[in-house]
């Protein structure tokens, strides 16, 4: 008895039932990762690189370091969510009649919900945060971002997040109340074990970090542009990325407040969500949705962005529209706030409440609409250079317009209370986000790649990913179109009508051409990295029209050794046609922050908080927290925080950098 | 291209004949102190995210404010001259905390000290009656757990008065840095932050005193 007693006090719930040891699946899965894991740490410690990647890398302030984690983070998530997404279907295309599958329910359930969990919040937001860190300071002149502390700090609060995701494979269990943990399913007395906390803790510290990184992004490109670089100068790809960060700060708090009462509601006892003493669950459906709706406008405005950028560099001429863009973008922003019911128009608000959500959704489909022709127009008697990035934008315009079209179907409030919660929905979302964000994320991975690293990606291996995800897409959702409209809902285990299995069969062919595209992308970073001299190219691969190809590839730290002056909207080609040349002389010191451990360790420490909290281990939680905020303080203490690049120093970087590039 | 490198002058085409060619290049030093007003503005920018999860509860606190289920109805529990004095307690520690911004403004550190340590105690006093008040309805059985309406109210108060509290220990901290460092550029910068920080739990609170206090007694 006493025993137990202080079993519990060290340990909390944490007990040898919460490793899955009867999951053949999961033991399989851990070992994998526990060899890979291990290869990686010794080849790390064999290559003695450690202190390497945590003076240049882990504690780097640098917008461009941490741009490329981001980016390595997503990469690395989107290989777990995909696996994710290969389970479902394989799932789905057995388990028909009396052939059970191989997915319990209770596992089933939990691959659903992690599979969008990660997707949304560790894949899509890293990449996209990661592209914007990496290219926006570059586009508008600046040595760095508003607060670069706070930026590795936001980076390492996404990495905790996701270590807690994924702890949760191996120690415990996950939520299993879909990828927003919805209440019922996630109140206490129906999910009393760690999933749902684990969902909670794990997004709350990630969501502080994206937060912060959108007051960061925002407050660089309002103080930080370049002389001359007036509002309606600023590059597009840089407008999106402020409509975007402006909407996460919108959004962002209402999220963290809703997980915030949910937290209350299991750990306190009280009743926000609950089904009795006048507790109130749509409330939290309306709340993550105020948060949901415009965050998928988080996700794609950049991508927009990247897509302007790209399609005005590969057909050479100035973006068709350039204000109409930044107007569309603006409205969009706005309108994304306005809309959230529509993914509950079945909670029975009435008919007035459910008609002005229909509209405001469908009038979404104007602005957008006109960024289709911008681009369009932009291409009208262009020169077209139909490289990888260029090829991602046209697949993007067939496949993406597809995906609105089914969305103002959805709009419709009597359509949609047939459509509601079938895999029409879910093709929806998949065409508009793979067709969408994912297609921009790999245009602008292979149009800023050369910027970053100084060499191509490899581009026969380019197309293969491009066709595999292309090909991969339509072969897998085309069928759940198909099912959807038939009346199959979502989030199934198992379906008894065996005429229906064809389409899921093909559904899981296609998620099988989509891993060659995956696998593909995999090999061309590899082959790339390997075949580095082959592909090398100078500061302006693309014939770029934008500040970031004014620089060398890969920029030096200071990005610009002076800064430039901006004098048109697209400044680098206005710079190369008025015959500008980069000085070599004349250097003067350059000012810039100092690295800093403090982002690597306050989140860690938020990760064990996190991790505690789960199992509930107070002692453990209380600890994490008084260090942390000891840390925190403390770190206030330090206020030597920046120093000069002495002048010589550019001169070189400067000299080594124009041999490299010509 | 023969191997002479251009200089800066050249670069930006001043040494050409052209007339008033194009600056392409900004060759004095970086004068843009990109720190102080790039922090006031991301600190505004923080103020209002805060501020939208003050919304997002307010508007939860408004949705579930009838939801008594069986358990004590506002009116039945509040007493409002308490709230009253707790009120007047944050609102001079706000007229405190302005005392603390002109000392500092004057470059009188022991005084920006001094209205600081002020404005702590009232602040201190006000978490102290709140406390008070809480304790007392818990006693009353009028707990978190018992109600919606309850959730929603000790979740809405409670959260200012964390705010609250994380003001006090701001205030202790910089009243050290003010005493090792003095009214530096950094420090001047954090009190300024510190001080739109303790106004805006001021502007929450009359907030939350209106629309749950004075209303709750009236319904």
């Amino acid at each position: 008895m006493f025993n137990e007693t202080v079993l519990k006090t060290i340990f909390g719930r944490l007990s040898f039932e919460s490793f899955p040891i009867h999951e053949p699946i999961l033991i399989a899965t851990f070992l994998g990762v526990v060899v890979i894991g291990l290869g990686i740490v010794g080849a790390i410690t064999k290559y003695k690189l450690w202190g390497y990647l945590w003076t240049e890398w882990f504690t780097s302030v640098d917008h461009k370091k941490i741009g490329i984690m981001y980016i390595i983070l997503g990469i690395i998530m989107l290989l777990r969510g995909f696996a994710d997404a290969i389970m479902m279907r394989a799932q789905q295309a057995v388990s028909f009649g009396a052939n059970e599958g191989y997915l319990n329910a209770h596992h089933y359930d939990q691959i659903f919900t992690a599979h969008g969990t990660i997707m949304i919040f560790f894949v899509a937001i890293p990449l996209v945060v990661g592209i914007i860190n990496y290219v926006m300071p570059l586009q508008i002149g600046a040595r760095d971002v508003a607060f670069p502390f706070l930026n590795n700090f936001s980076f390492w609060l996404t990495v905790a997040g996701a270590g807690l995701v994924m702890v949760s494979l191996f120690v415990g269990e996950f939520s299993r109340g879909g990828w927003l943990n919805y209440v019922p399913v996630a109140n206490l007395q129906n999910s009393p074990d760690t999933g749902p906390d684990y969902y909670l803790w794990a997004l709350q510290i990630a969501g502080i970090g994206t937060t912060l990184s959108g007051i960061n992004m925002v407050v660089t490109i309002i103080k930080m542009r370049a002389p001359g670089m007036t509002m309606m100068k600023l590059p597009v790809f840089c407008w999106t990325a402020l409509c975007s960060n402006v909407l996460v700060i919108a959004i962002f708090p209402v999220l963290t407040a809703a997980f915030a009462m949910l937290m209350l509601d299991r750990y306190v006892g009280t009743n926000f969500f609950t089904n009795d003493l006048g507790g109130n669950p749509m409330m939290y459906w309306n709340l993550v949705w105020i948060w949901g709706h415009p965050e998928v406008y988080v996700l794609i405005l950049p991508i927009f962005g990247i897509y302007s950028e790209v399609t005005s560099t590969f057909t050479g001429k100035r973006l068709f529209g350039y204000s109409s863009m930044v107007y569309a973008t603006v409205v969009i922003t706005i309108l994304s706030y306005l809309v959230w019911l529509h993914h509950f128009f079945t909670m029975g608000s009435g008919a007035s409440v459910n008609s002005f959500f229909g509209i405001a959704t469908m009038v979404i489909s104007i602005p957008t609409g006109a960024k289709i022709f911008n681009w369009l127009f932009t291409m009208y008697r262009g020169q077209i250079r139909f490289e990888l990035p260029m090829q991602w934008v046209v697949a993007f315009m067939l496949t993406f317009v597809v995906g609105g079209m089914t969305g103002v179907m959805l709009a419709i409030p009597p359509a949609d209370f047939v459509l509601h919660n079938s895999l029409f929905l879910v093709a929806h979302f998949h065409n508009v986000i793979i067709g969408g964000v994912v297609f921009g994320l790999f245009a602008g991975i292979d149009y800023w790649f050369p910027k970053a690293f100084g060499f191509k990606l490899d581009p026969f291996w380019g197309r293969i990913h491009f066709w595999g995800w292309v090909i991969g897409y339509w072969v897998a959702w085309t069928p759940m179109y198909v099912a959807g409209l038939m009346g199959v809902t979502r989030r199934l285990r198992h379906l008894d009508d065996a005429t229906l299995q064809p389409l899921f069969i093909i559904a899981a062919i296609g998620v099988a051409i989509i891993a060659i595209g995956i696998a593909a992308f995999v090999i061309q970073i590899v082959v790339s990295i390997i075949n580095r001299d082959k592909l090398r190219v100078g500061d302006d691969p693309w014939n770029g029209r934008t500040l970031e190809w004014a620089t060398s590839s890969p920029p030096p730290a200071y990005n610009f050794a002076f800064t430039p002056v901006v004098h048109d909207l697209d400044a680098w080609h206005d710079m190369k046609e008025r015959g500008h040349q980069r000085p070599t002389g004349g250097y003067m010191p350059i000012h810039m922050p100092r690295n800093t451990g403090a982002g690597v360790i306050l989140s860690g420490l938020a990760a064990v908080l996190g991790f505690a909290m789960v199992w509930y281990i107070w002692w453990l939680a209380a600890v994490s927290f008084v260090a942390m905020i000891g840390y925190g303080i403390a770190h206030t203490f330090n206020y030597n925080r920046d120093y000069h690049i002495s002048a010589e120093e550019v001169a070189e970087t400067e000299r080594k950098n124009a041999l490299a590039g010509a | 291209m023969t191997s002479h490198s251009p200089t800066v002058e050249e670069a930006n085409g001043t040494a050409g004949a052209d007339a008033a060619p194009p600056l392409f290049y900004q060759t004095e030093a970086d004068h843009h102190d990109h720190s102080s007003g790039g922090t006031m503005l991301g600190f505004w920018i923080y103020l209002m995210s805060d501020a939208l999860i003050f919304a997002t509860l307010f508007a939860t606190y408004g949705v579930l404010s009838t939801s008594y289920a069986g358990g004590p109805a506002p009116s039945q529990i509040f007493d409002l001259s308490l709230v009253a004095l707790n009120t007047a307690m944050l609102l001079i520690s706000s007229i405190t905390c302005g005392m603390a911004m002109i000392a500092m403004e004057q470059g009188n550190v022991r005084g920006t000290q001094l209205w600081l340590a002020i404005t702590g105690l009232f602040g201190a006093a006000f978490i102290g009656i709140e406390l008070y008040e809480f304790a007392e309805l818990i006693h009353e059985g009028a707990t978190p757990m018992r109600s919606a309406f309850l959730s929603g109210f000790f979740t809405l108060v409670g959260t200012h008065g964390l705010h609250v509290f994380s003001g006090l220990i701001w205030i202790v901290v910089m009243v050290i840095q003010l005493g090792q460092r003095g009214l530096i550029i950094e420090n001047r910068r954090r009190l300024m932050c510190l001080s739109m920080f303790w106004h805006l739990l001021d502007v929450v609170w009359i907030g939350v005193f209106t629309f749950v206090y004075l209303l709750g007694v009236l319904r």
